[in-house]
């Protein structure tokens, strides 16, 4: 394997971080009402918080494949692997400050992170799976 | 060092153990997923290196493997979160 072996210049990646994104808006009146409800100003902030990040970690990491993919696919697992450790760590430092100022409601921010993430891509999946395995009946939503 | 322990109370001391056991977690738990995605972008490498007409779709997977495998990682952050004083 050359470091001049290059893949096809589709980007299948960016298409479902921005659909994945998409969704993020479409959720969001849900975790932001519990999160108001149940925690008050703290818990809006901190669902609105979770809600960015899980958006912003998704483009973040298509930008990251589909920006190398166009170098090298031996770039590809250099960035992948470094876009990780990156991402994890700017998530981090976002929390560490924003619970520094007081107004991180950690539950809400928890639930909200962790429900959206894995709901999403529960969600995508579907979406893929029917586009893969048969592209005639690919959802439409 | 002795006599800093000693000098701290016990409130202060759990408090800083806390904080030491939610940085441990969460990196031990950025290990798992660290290997996890290593594997899924090496085999996924291998795929596009042998059928070159097929990386749209091996992305794809690929990018939902990654996000899926970064969920533990999440979790371990969200421990962290919720451990740290």
């Amino acid at each position: 394997m050359s470091n001049s072996v290059t893949v096809e210049p589709v980007a299948p990646e960016s298409d479902i971080a921005r659909h994945l994104a998409r969704r993020v808006v479409l959720v969001s009146p849900v975790f932001l009402l519990v999160g108001v409800l149940g925690w008050g100003l703290d818990g809006l902030l901190s669902s609105a918080l979770a809600l960015v990040l899980v958006a912003v970690n998704f483009r973040l990491g298509a930008a990251i494949i589909t920006r190398a993919a166009q170098i090298s696919i031996n770039a590809l697992y250099g960035a992948v692997l470094g876009g990780y450790v990156v991402r994890l760590a700017l998530m981090t430092a976002v929390v560490l400050i924003v619970k520094a100022t007081g107004l991180l409601a950690t539950v809400p921010f928890a639930i909200t992170l962790l429900v959206t993430h894995l709901g999403l891509l529960a969600w995508e999946s579907r979406h893929v799976a029917m586009t893969l395995a048969a592209p005639g009946l690919r959802p439409t939503k | 060092m002795l006599n800093v322990l000693a000098q701290t109370g016990p409130g202060e001391m759990l408090e800083g153990l806390k904080a030491i056991g939610a940085g441990l977690g969460y990196g031990l738990a950025a290990i798992g997923p660290g290997v996890g995605i290593g594997t899924v972008v090496g085999n996924a490498i291998s795929s596009m290196a042998r059928q070159p007409e097929s990386a749209g779709m091996v992305r794809t997977t690929m990018f939902l493997g990654i996000a899926f495998t970064e969920a533990l990682a999440l979790i371990g952050f969200v421990v962290f979160i919720l451990l740290l004083p």
